[in-house]
């Protein structure tokens, strides 16, 4: 495998991003979001102003993981079929690049500048709240950062996958909104369903392991457990055996959910 | 297949060689059984209707499909193998209908592809020069025209003076001044002993600039060899035309009235004979014998085209 060939394909990708302000664009949508939400979070319970770092995560956790999932998806999913389709990707495979390395440099581009925007995004109201949070809570707000990027890539992982599956665009697009719905709609609907009509007698053992198998709620787990104020808040985190409670063990999860599907898509694609 | 390439062309070592090559897609048979050998240095055309399957081949020349069956080298050397990296770098291709990245610039398309070919990015800029883009080097490609994103294209291609060249319908869009400068290159590069393959459906573009090619027919090389060789194979017919005033038309009548030839028809103010090749000097030798009542003489050879619709008929 040849670094220089990935840097060459991730930086192109990377630099598109940047310059048809994608990355600009996103980096303030999410300032603009964690500003309102730290400023207003609390506006229900009638005051305004910045309350605490726990509540605010909290909060942003539930739009960040609709948000993220989203946004990954729309930037992954033409990756590889939208170079075929244009007729672009006969030229770049004509190089001396292997399939892997191509797919690699598209991914990590498009992860930079994923990690970019959020990092900007979220790091600008880091800055702008530093003067109100102690070094514990710029700690967890950072851990949320750093989660959101993970979860940023993992559904990046799957986006450029299913750019490699798909035989065009429309269906690629397709796809990515389907499988949006599913991580992040239909798949905690679904567990409950299943935990409700079976009364509880099924599954309660392995419930907690079926929540790995969705990034989405990796994320929402490694996020709540960080925060003492608002663990009690959520029921489905309390079932959660603290044997796989670890950030470092979610982080983990979160790794392999970015290297299963971009290993799959290898396979794929150097079929 | 036909194989009636000159002894010059065989002695040179072939440096892309197909053998048995097959591509199908369920039964469509899109390359059917096809053998090549391409020579150092040698400028070949390869030809056929739009589905011949002259795109499927080149693709799998250079290993971007795999072949059902057979194998295809290049130096020795298989294109899909382990060392592929070595061989794609002494290679230049120019895809049918180039798509280039509409947001980067002439200039930064070719930095990135030499980035990729590990050019210098340095060799940039004479590239665009010697394809005549250097004026809108700093342009966007979305703003070039058709023939200007060919160019730009073939640019590509040069970067990093590839031994190899695979230029797919390389003229396409092009205006003729700019084909007569591309084909300058191309002259400038057999001479440099770059080994060239090219497609074009526009036969009579391509009959005088060849050293050889081959006529692919439903995915299966019709015939192979030089435009000569291919005529003389196909024996078509000649054409004269005999410019003689209406009052001799009976006099060429009676001249040629002993020979093989084929229809004689009177027209204003000339006749046209249609004969084979071997009687060609007898048809002139009579001609001659009309004393002056002849006032003008031209001989057509058949064409590409004829060479070309008579293979795949």
């Amino acid at each position: 495998m040849e670094i220089a060939q990935i840097i060459t394909i991730a930086s192109k990708e990377f630099w598109d991003r940047i310059r048809n302000r994608w990355v600009l664009a996103v980096a303030l949508v999410f300032t603009a979001f964690a500003l309102v939400i730290a400023y207003f979070g609390a506006a229900q319970q009638g005051s305004v102003g910045f309350h605490s770092i726990d509540v605010t995560i909290a909060s942003l956790v539930s739009l960040v993981i609709y948000l993220i999932p989203l946004i990954a998806l729309i930037l992954g999913f033409d990756a590889i079929v939208g170079e075929r389709e244009r007729g672009s990707l006969d030229l770049l495979l004509s190089m001396p690049i292997t399939r892997l390395e191509l797919l690699l440099g598209k991914y990590f581009g498009l992860a930079a500048a994923l990690t970019f925007s959020t990092v900007a995004g979220f790091g600008l109201v880091a800055i702008v709240l530093s003067a109100q949070l102690d070094f514990n809570a710029l700690l967890h707000y950072f851990g949320f950062m750093l989660s959101s990027v993970l979860l940023g890539c993992a559904f990046l992982s799957l986006a450029v996958m299913l750019s490699v599956f798909a035989t065009d665009r429309t269906r690629a697009s397709g796809l990515a909104i389907a499988m949006w719905f599913f991580f992040v709609l239909v798949f905690d609907l679904l567990l409950l369903g299943a935990l409700v009509a079976t009364g509880g007698e099924w599954g309660s053992e392995i419930f907690p392991y079926l929540l790995l198998a969705n990034p989405a709620d990796v994320f929402r787990i490694l996020n709540i457990f960080s925060l003492n104020e608002v663990r009690t808040l959520y029921g489905l985190t309390t079932v959660f055996p603290p044997a796989l409670a670890h950030p470092w063990l979610l982080g983990l999860v979160m790794l392999a959910w970015i290297a299963a599907p971009l290993g799959i898509a290898t396979w794929r694609f150097r079929k | 297949m036909a194989d009636i390439s000159t002894m010059q062309t065989e002695t040179r070592a072939a440096v892309i060689v197909a053998r048995g090559v097959h591509k199908h897609y369920g039964s469509i048979h899109a390359v059917d059984g096809v053998d090549l050998d391409i020579h150092a240095g040698e400028l070949f055309g390869l030809i056929g209707h739009n589905g011949a399957g002259k795109s499927t081949l080149f693709k799998m020349m250079l290993g971007l499909i795999p072949t059902t069956a057979g194998e295809i080298r290049i130096d020795g050397a298989q294109v899909t193998g382990g060392n592929f990296r070595a061989v794609r770098r002494t290679i230049g291709y120019l895809p049918e209908n180039v798509v280039l990245y509409d947001n980067l610039t002439g200039l930064e398309t070719l930095q990135f592809f030499s980035r990729l070919k590990g050019v210098s990015p340095a060799e940039s800029g004479p590239a665009l020069e010697r394809v005549g883009l250097a004026p809108a080097a700093k342009r966007r490609v979305r703003e070039y025209s058709k023939g200007m994103r060919q160019r730009l294209g073939f640019a590509q291609a040069l970067l990093g003076n590839p031994r190899i060249l695979f230029l797919d319908e390389p003229t396409s869009g092009l205006d003729p001044e700019a084909i007569r400068s591309f084909y300058a290159i191309l002259r400038q590069l057999r001479s440099e002993g770059v080994t060239m393959v090219i497609t074009s459906h526009i036969l009579a573009e391509i009959q005088e600039r060849v050293d050889r090619l081959a006529i692919l027919t439903a995915g299966k090389i019709q015939a192979s060899g030089t435009v000569q060789a291919l005529r003389e194979q196909m024996d078509l017919p000649l054409w004269f035309t005999v410019r003689v005033a209406q009052e001799d038309f009976a006099a060429v009548r009676a001249a040629l009235g002993h020979l093989p030839v084929g229809a004689i028809e009177a027209h204003d103010d000339h006749v046209t004979v249609q004969c084979q090749r071997e009687a060609k000097m007898a048809v002139i030798a009579a001609l001659a014998t009309l004393n002056g009542r002849v006032r003008d003489l031209t001989v057509r050879e058949p064409s590409l085209e004829d060479v070309f619709f008579g293979f795949s008929d």
